[in-house]
């Protein structure tokens, strides 16, 4: 008895058993390689178009505007229409159509008008809006703008009537000179990608991380593993290799699935570039690939630290809500990026694919950072989770 | 050959086991008879070293549990009282999974795999996933997957919970030849008929205790009944948790 020559194969014959038997289940197959690496890429396509064509509308299509009084101001009024503005039937109450949304704004014009401007006094219109309507705001621009451009080429010509040069009026002038690339202003709208990264590699290794610990003891089939003469940390090992195998899949099909799509967002119409093609592709890999680890672990160990299964799922929902902080942070407040955020897990990667969508590329210093402190963190977090591991209570499921 | 010296172990304020001594001899079968609670189970977990005793020692063919834990388990084929199979896979890669870990070479892992799939008559399920599995299907295959290394020592808690008679019948037939290849059977029941029926020596723990240690024969004379049952009530001072 006892002719087998033990070998440290261990590792290998979970980590290979763990990725059959889950590849023999249809909800992690489909979590880890369909909903989970595409929806973002969809979800996002979706949205930038939206954005991009409304955008792209609004700037180009005629603007109908209710306007009141239209009779006192022709002058006005046929300004307007050369800018693209379509002037509609007068509403019996502005303030009442703007917040119903019937119209994105309305223009007054006081029955005053007429004799003030031949007077020359200044004289006023009104602009409703409601500035909470995020999808009336170009209009409303457009419309101020075409009703100020108006006032000052009379203004200037008051003046030269007058005799006077109209400079005299506006003594100081701002010339913008934008120093954003096609490029960075990309940026502004992608802020979300590295998010949709992290949640790809949370997906993809979820199941599995719940399955593997919290689903193992509910099915008490981690009692009999255990008996078995291997050490527990090399058990660990296999499955968080498993994990990671799937979460890597994961990422790799989203990347796939970004650069595909990218061919479609028209981001050239204004003014923006983004390349998310292979070399793109490659430096997330990169800089993913601890925080691969690092999120397996992280998942293990809430998985160890719950009773059921049921539990697991609860807990690491709100595990998820974790990698979103700092890519809320970036896109809410504007902070200048300091050398020591790369070494910070999430931060430091979030901070690299931005650069890398600005297309400043990352540099070696940020890289090795980046690498460096998520590393660190992967590894404590492994240490922690086989710490776990090793309680006697893990195995026993009643 | 497994030997077990002076075992405690408390959960909390609760001593589950509270001085277990006893050894299981090669080419026997010994019983573990106790009522539900008495600590069988908690004794059997710290010897194929899953819980760490907080006194006392645990030896496997002389090798010890606190010492090497890894070896121990290498010696010790296990049926736990959890024997959760993995539904997705099928009978044999759930025997290969364990053969595995134990380091078997592929053709050793091969012929000792369908050795006990024949000897455990499943056939018929051994390439069907173990979802759906009916309690004795599962019970064979968890002991089929737990004796793949060909241990010396086999220890089972509770082997025929839940199994009917036929499955029952077959696994003690199961049972004795193991103890006729040589090896040293120990198993927990709370089931005294099953118990008789079968040991060499019976081990009958009470409150965490050791309370008796002899061969059924010797049981009976101890305690002046004819009867084992009454002898065992006898022994452990009360009916409670007994079952016929």
């Amino acid at each position: 008895m006892n002719k087998a020559t033990p070998k440290t194969r261990a590792f290998l014959t979970v980590f290979l058993k763990e990725v059959k038997e889950n590849l023999r289940d249809r909800r992690t197959l489909v979590s880890a390689f369909l909903t989970g690496p595409l929806l973002g890429p969809l979800l996002f396509v979706m949205m930038i178009n939206y954005a991009l064509t409304r955008e792209l509308d609004k700037a180009e299509k005629p603007l109908p505007v209710p306007v009141i009084g239209a009779e006192h101001a022709p002058n006005l009024v046929s300004a307007l229409k050369a800018g693209g503005v379509v002037p509609g039937a007068p509403v019996a109450d502005p303030a009442q159509a703007v917040r119903k949304q019937d119209a994105d704004v309305v223009l007054r014009i006081a029955p005053g008008y007429g004799k003030a401007w031949r007077e020359g006094e200044p004289v006023q219109v009104e602009l409703f809006y409601d500035s909470s309507q995020r999808d009336a705001n170009t209009s409303v621009e457009r419309v101020t703008k075409l009703v100020e451009g108006y006032a000052r080429q009379q203004g200037a010509m008051r003046l030269v009537a007058r005799g006077l040069s109209p400079g005299t009026a506006w003594p100081l002038q701002v010339a913008r000179r934008d120093q954003a690339t096609p490029q960075s202003r990309a940026v502004l709208m992608f802020a979300m990608l590295p998010y949709f990264f992290v949640i790809t590699i949370f997906m993809g290794g979820m199941y599995l991380a719940i399955d593997l610990t919290a689903g193992e003891r509910e099915r008490q089939s981690l009692e009999p593993l255990f008996a078995n003469p291997v050490p527990r940390w090399k058990i660990l090992c296999g499955k968080l290799a498993a994990i990671c195998a799937f979460s890597t899949a994961s990422l790799l099909i989203t990347l796939l699935a970004f650069a595909v799509v990218g061919q479609f967002i028209p981001a050239g119409k204004i003014g923006m570039e983004l390349d998310l093609g292979l070399r793109f592709a490659t430096c997330v890999l990169l800089l993913m690939l601890p925080l691969v680890v690092l999120l397996a672990a992280l998942q293990s160990m809430v998985a160890a630290f719950a009773k059921s299964y049921r539990e697991a799922q609860t807990y690491i929902s709100l595990l998820m809500l974790v990698p979103i902080i700092p890519s809320l942070l970036l896109s809410f407040m504007p902070i200048k990026a300091q050398a020591w955020m790369y070494a910070v897990p999430l931060l430091g990667q979030n901070l690299g694919i931005m650069q890398l969508l600005r297309g400043d590329g990352v540099s070696g210093e940020q890289l090795g950072l980046c690498l460096a402190g998520s590393t660190a963190a992967a590894l404590l977090a492994v240490l922690v989770t086989a710490q776990l591991y090793r309680s006697e209570k893990l195995a026993i499921s009643a | 050959m497994i030997e077990v010296r002076d075992l405690h172990k408390a959960f909390g304020a609760v001593k589950a086991v509270d001085g277990v001594g006893f050894s299981a001899r090669d080419g026997e079968i010994t019983g573990l008879l106790g009522p539900n609670g008495a600590g069988k189970t908690t004794t059997l977990r710290m010897l194929y070293t899953l819980m760490a005793p907080d006194r006392g020692q645990v030896l496997v063919d002389g090798i010890d549990g606190a010492v090497d834990p890894l070896g121990v388990r290498r010696q010790l084929g296990v049926l736990p009282d959890a024997r959760g199979l993995y539904k997705r896979l099928s009978a044999r890669e759930n025997i290969d999974y364990f053969g595995r870990l134990h380091g078997l070479p592929e053709d050793l892992l091969a012929s000792r795999r369908e050795a006990l799939v024949k000897a455990l008559e499943m056939e018929d399920i051994a390439d069907r996933r173990t979802e759906g599995f009916s309690q004795g299907q599962r019970v064979k295959t968890a002991i089929a997957r737990a004796l793949v290394h060909d241990p010396r020592n086999v220890i089972l808690d509770e082997p025929t919970n839940g199994l009917d008679v036929m499955a029952t019948r077959a696994l003690r037939r199961f049972m004795r030849q193991l103890k006729d290849e040589g090896r040293c059977v120990l198993f927990s029941s709370h089931i005294m008929q099953e118990v008789a029926a079968l040991c060499d020596r019976i081990v009958v723990i009470a409150h965490g205790r050791v309370v008796a240690d002899e061969s059924p024969d010797a049981l009976r004379a101890q305690t002046g009944e004819s009867n084992l049952e009454d002898a065992f009530v006898k022994i452990i001072g009360s009916e409670e948790g007994l079952a016929a």
